[in-house]
């Protein structure tokens, strides 16, 4: 009888391995070729394009840049997010109203919005400027400039995502005990201490969660940057997948983009794992 | 600082986010009834008072002139991802049932290394597996169809299912299954009686976030497709140029996200009854 459990578990289990794991195996076998438009196929190079990416570093440069908007942008989102939910958490009017609001954007698909996103950010006709102006801040050369062009893209990625840290963070708030809360009132903390003492350290576990998700979905970002600056100007903008995407679809140099991909997947896990432990060593503690 | 000022702080706060976020919404919404002379005209945002609308901008959603007909597009967009949805939860809820109520060892190898390997596939960037996907949808004869896109879409959206999945019925006591099974029902008769039926809440979190991320794809639907099976993200992108008719791409935006964003109203109602708690940890 219990035969039949696998019943259950292969047909999800073999479709997952059959699309994802062969073309993974397949890209480590390509990575050593030179597969080109003028030589397309498998030969064996060895390890000649992972010397060519060691002095990659339009490559190296993409990577470090990276990391720097994901990080970036998930720690505004976290904040953001995070005083979101505690406005809206309880206390105030018309909250299910805001709660729906506040949700909206993570509803919306990515590219479409950054298309949007490019005519708000249009230096002589799109409308950011002029309300810029009107606030005594002054019109920005929004995507002509490299600083710029780089909040631009952060400030995209911040507008979609940090609902989704709003809505992890709020569902964690309200599957809050109400005792602990009780107990720091009849200590007599304020609103400031409670919240360190009181929530945010209950809040660490699905704190951790929602870094990590955000984090592993903004270390793709590259749609953003295709639609909105097309790495410019310059490459002031390129983000990994974006860089691999040129080298890849556009130059075609389809061995060498695979190599550049195996780096970045690697890159990306042991660096995620890390990030892990340290999130998961801070911020999740047993507090009794 | 006094009540009255606290709340006076909490509300503008409450307000600057909300502008933040309806402001792009509203701007397309007026740049969708605008003409070349409404948008040249500088970044205006009242009808009448500012700018003559029209209804140009809409009408080339289906087939006007100087926009792009996504009625096609748009059709393709929802069999695809409805399909992979359908797909995705259907494989996805059963390889979490059994992830979550038997036992299964190869070698080393234990459930929970089961349960990661399928959630681990969301860390995968998607340019790693363009080019083999490619190249497999070309040496099967499925590329720029939509059955290839179904079948990428699934690798997409399985995992989801199975994270979401898996956590909900961890969470349903397994009182139920044992009564059924010691009533003499097989496990597979248990799960279509017993459990399916009682799993629906799961369902339609899992079903929904299937949705979202297959209807708001756009790589791997420009990657492989070329012309025939043109998704609706693709067509969009594609106005996109330094000569964009700014009125067309807000009113295709305009359709493209409004269906999605209705389901905010869903989202919430599962986080006000606590719904949520369990199937975002």
């Amino acid at each position: 009888m219990y035969r039949q459990k696998y019943v259950f578990l292969l047909p999800g289990l073999l479709v997952l391995v059959a699309i994802i794991v062969f073309p993974l195996l397949f890209t480590i076998r390509v990575s050593f070729s030179s597969w080109d438009v003028y030589n397309p196929g498998l030969n064996w190079i060895g390890g000649e394009n992972f010397s060519r990416l060691m002095a990659d570093s339009r490559y190296w440069d993409s990577l470090g840049r990276l990391a720097l908007l994901t990080v970036g942008t998930v720690t505004l989102q976290y904040v953001l997010g995070f005083a979101l939910a505690l406005l809206v958490w309880r206390d105030i009017a018309a909250r299910r109203f805001f709660r729906v609001l506040f949700l909206v954007p993570m509803m919306t698909t990515p590219v479409v919005m950054s298309v949007i996103w490019r005519t708000i950010f249009h230096e002589s006709l799109g409308p950011l400027n002029p309300i810029l102006d009107a606030i005594g801040i002054g019109a920005q050369p929004w995507l002509s400039q490299s600083g710029h062009a780089l909040a631009a893209v952060m400030i995209v990625e911040v507008w979609q995502w940090t609902p989704f840290m709003f809505l992890m963070l709020l569902a964690g708030l309200l599957s809050l005990p109400g005792e602990p809360y009780l107990a720091a009132r009849i200590d007599g903390a304020g609103p400031i201490r409670t919240f360190f003492s009181v929530t945010f350290p209950m809040m660490g576990a699905i704190s951790t969660g929602a870094i990590l998700i955000r984090l592993i979905e903004a270390s793709k970002l590259m749609e953003t940057v295709y639609v909105l600056t097309s790495g410019g100007p310059g490459t002031s903008t390129e983000t990994t997948s974006y860089y691999i995407y040129i080298r890849g679809m556009r130059d075609f140099q389809i061995g060498y983009s695979a190599t550049l991909s195996l780096t970045y997947l690697i890159v990306m896990i042991v660096s995620l794992t890390v990030i892990a432990k340290v999130l998961t060593r801070l911020l999740v503690k047993d507090r009794t | 600082m006094n009540r009255t000022t606290y709340l006076a702080l909490k509300y503008l706060a409450v307000l600057v986010w909300s502008a933040f976020v309806v402001l792009p919404f509203l701007w397309m919404l007026t740049t969708s009834f605008k003409t070349a002379n409404g948008v040249t005209g500088g970044a205006t945002w009242v009808p009448w008072l500012q700018y003559e609308p029209s209804m140009a901008g809409w009408k080339s959603l289906f087939g006007g002139p100087g926009g792009i007909n996504i009625v096609r597009p748009y059709i393709n967009s929802v069999v695809v991802t409805l399909s992979a949805s359908a797909l995705s939860l259907a494989l996805g809820t059963l390889a979490a049932y059994g992830l979550s109520r038997f036992t299964f060892r190869a070698g080393p190898i234990r459930n929970g290394d089961i349960t990661f390997f399928f959630i681990s596939q969301r860390i995968m960037p998607p340019i790693v597996l363009a080019i083999p996907f490619f190249l497999m949808l070309k040496t099967l004869g499925l590329l720029d169809t939509l059955p290839g896109l179904i079948l990428v879409y699934v690798a997409l959206l399985l995992p989801i299912a199975v994270w979401v999945m898996v956590d909900f019925f961890n969470s349903v006591p397994r009182g139920l299954d044992e009564m059924a099974w010691m009533d003499g029902c097989t496990p597979i008769i248990t799960f279509f009686r017993v459990i399916l039926p009682n799993a629906v809440p799961g369902l339609v979190v899992a079903g929904m976030f299937c949705i979202i991320f297959g209807w708001n794809d756009f790589f791997f639907a420009f990657t492989l497709t070329f012309t025939k099976t043109q998704l609706l993200p693709v067509s969009i992108v594609a106005l996109n140029s330094s000569v964009t008719p700014w009125w067309a791409l807000s009113a295709a935006a305009m359709v493209s996200v409004a269906p999605l964003a209705v389901l905010a109203f869903v989202v919430e109602r599962f986080l006000s009854r606590g719904g949520l708690a369990g199937a975002v940890r």
